[in-house]
């Protein structure tokens, strides 16, 4: 019998004879109230989801009447006068989040491609726990890392190296000086913190993809990457894709790390060496300090883009995914 | 040259015409260009596994080198000490973290499992699928969103910060990582002991609670304390809601302390006793997250024979 049988009703198998009936009777009673509970429960989840909608748009409210759609676009943000545009912070929301992804993307599908098809047995396991680890880390050790090994090695050595030795320096995206915290520190500590969702969601999607599909590509003579490239890669694309908008979605709203290093301005630049902000990082940096209610609900609002920006993307990312390495229905 | 039997010349044997010979080489260069192709992808899969676990390690041996010598027992014994003062430690901040991942338990864990206790016997329904949809946004949803969700419920009604409002922003992170985590253990449980246990005439609600929650529970046990590594290590949410304080607290109306909001002002902070003690806080909250992750893959592994998550 399946579990949906079984699901069906609180009279599964034949009717109870007549001198166990009271004690059905009972039974009925305890699977009807177990029932309810157990649905309550589950109706928490879309209930704390509307209630974190609802709480987020409350929050951001008098913003959006205040300024209206200048909120979005405007670069102002002024606490004194009391004019506030988010788009510094939107642009380096988006930017630093597109910076990880360029760097953590190819990675995390060289490691996902590494576990499931190339890497030898004893090594798989530690490989394995190692990356998934990464997400085990918490962002505020992150930043700490980032603040105190990452920024001066980026100061030191990979600016100037970038600037200088590889002439990069005229163009507008490494130009300007190199004081450390910037964009470009953001983006690497963000890649490093999303590469181990972008990986695990490739592997579960490569795992997923049928075995006739690899025999099939080496039966015909590929090479094994071939036959990655040719028959596995293009099965599990829209998965992968997905894997990568699920780090998209981390990436845009992680917080901790991203205050801690990318310097905390309200600036709009091209060039990946200039400090910026993301929406997250303006909440936590400005929101102890926020004086005024205005300024508060500025904040909120910035919290409301941010809300719809992930919710959006997420929402993408589960789609493709299931789509693929499930199905809608679970397992 | 002819054949000696028939005398006539060989048909379709050596002297190549120039077209052959041009295509057998361009044969054996697309093999040896498929196999160079070969080696170079396979090897930069080697390559990136070896360049996604160095991170780790770097940051380990980094913790460990600065933290441990600001590691004693007046860690874990004192309190913060102003600026310029050598000493103090954290105790306030660790008991702040247990007070407030304790509250988040409290919620989280009821509402996490009994979500995923109907995700698992309902798995087909519609409302199943819903559910399992919004719990996986949910779960995606950044931290500092939550944080904003608890601080506009719990805080500006009040008027204060309180350890209330820092558990349940972190408890409602918890939610679906506990729910995911109890589907999956209980869809590992056999049907078969669900059906033994129906037909020797339990009721299917103790069936479930006592039987199939039972056999699972080693596994929930593992996911809910995963699900608490994960919210211990929180920080964003708790910048409004727990906020942080300086001195002994264990009220859960008032701020409270948490350590990686402690490690968080200590780090921006431009001191360097600040700075050896956020090193020391870090390698603490660390520890408490390898051995939580360790402990849980070794059990998940020995219960289940499943080496991946």
């Amino acid at each position: 019998m399946t579990d949906a049988a079984l699901a069906g009703g609180v009279h599964a198998g034949p009717e109870p004879a007549p001198a166990d009936a009271a004690r059905m009777g009972g039974a009925a009673i305890g699977d009807r109230a177990y029932q309810l509970a157990i649905l309550i429960f589950a109706l928490c989840i879309p209930l704390l989801l509307a209630a974190i909608a609802g709480a987020v748009a409350s929050a951001g409210w008098p913003a959006f009447r205040e300024f209206g759609g200048s909120f979005l676009t405007s670069s102002r943000w002024d606490a004194v006068n009391g004019e506030f545009g988010a788009a510094p912070a939107i642009f380096g929301t988006l930017v630093s989040s597109v910076v990880a992804l360029l760097i953590a993307t190819p990675l995390a599908i060289g490691v996902a491609i590494f576990l499931s098809e190339f890497a030898p047995p004893w090594l798989r396991q530690p490989v394995a726990f190692l990356v998934d680890l990464l997400a085990a880390v918490p962002s505020v050790v992150y930043g700490l890392w980032g603040i105190f090994v990452l920024v001066p090695i980026l100061r030191e050595h990979v600016m100037p190296f970038l600037a200088g030795t590889l002439g990069l320096g005229g163009t507008p995206l490494f130009s300007g000086p190199a004081y450390g915290p910037s964009m470009l520190a953001a983006g690497l500590l963000l890649a490093i913190m999303v590469l181990p969702y972008v990986s695990a969601v490739t592997r579960e999607v490569l795992l997923a993809v049928p075995r006739s599909q690899r025999e099939a590509a080496l039966a015909l003579g590929a090479t094994r990457w071939e036959m990655i490239w040719d028959a596995v890669l293009p099965y599990a694309r829209s998965g992968i894709v997905g894997g990568i908008i699920l780090g998209l979605g981390r990436a845009l709203g992680e917080t901790m790390a991203v205050t801690m290093v990318i310097g905390n301005r309200h600036e709009l630049s091209a060039s990946l060496f200039a400090p910026g902000y993301t929406l997250a990082s303006l909440i936590a940096n400005e929101f102890s300090e926020a004086t005024g209610d205005l300024h508060v609900a500025a904040l909120m609002a910035a919290g409301t883009t941010l809300f719809a920006l992930t919710l959006i993307v997420n929402a993408i990312a589960r789609w493709l995914v299931w789509r693929v390495a499930r199905g809608p229905v679970g397992r | 040259m002819s054949s000696p039997a028939t005398g006539l010349p060989p048909r379709a044997r050596p002297h190549p015409s120039g077209h052959q010979r041009a295509f057998a080489e361009r044969t054996v260069r697309t093999i040896r260009r498929r196999r160079v192709v070969n080696v170079v992808m396979m090897g930069f899969t080697y390559l990136a596994a070896a360049v996604a676990t160095l991170p780790l390690l770097f940051i380990l041996f980094h913790l460990l080198r600065e933290g441990a010598s600001s590691l004693g027992p007046d860690f874990f014994t004192s309190t913060p000490r102003p600026v310029g003062e050598a000493g103090g430690g954290m105790a306030n901040a660790i008991v702040g973290t247990l007070l407030v991942v304790g509250i988040a338990a409290a919620v989280g864990l009821p509402v996490g499992v009994g979500a995923g206790l109907y995700l698992a016997e309902h798995r087909g329904t519609r409302l199943a699928w819903v559910v399992r949809f919004l719990s996986d946004v949910l779960n995606g949803l950044p931290s500092i969103v939550l944080g904003i969700f608890a601080w506009d419920l719990l805080v500006r009604p009040f008027g204060h910060f309180s350890a209330l409002a820092g558990g349940v922003a972190l408890g409602a992170i918890m939610v679906p990582l506990v729910t995911r985590a109890t589907e999956e253990m209980i869809s590992l449980v056999p049907g078969s002991l669900r059906e033994a246990a129906l037909a020797l005439g339990y009721p299917r609600w103790r069936t479930s609670l006592t039987i199939v929650l039972r056999t699972a529970l080693p596994g929930i046990v593992t996911g809910a304390l995963v699900a608490v590594a994960r919210v211990a290590g929180e920080t964003a949410p708790l910048l409004f809601t727990a906020f942080g304080n300086q001195f002994w607290s264990t009220s859960v109306t008032q701020p409270i302390a948490a350590l990686p909001l402690q490690i968080f002002t200590y780090a921006i902070s431009p001191y360097d006793e600040w700075h050896a003690q956020a090193w020391a806080g870090a390698l603490v909250l660390i520890a408490i997250v390898l051995v939580i992750s360790v402990v849980s893959r070794y059990v998940t592994r020995a219960r289940f024979g499943t080496g991946s998550d």
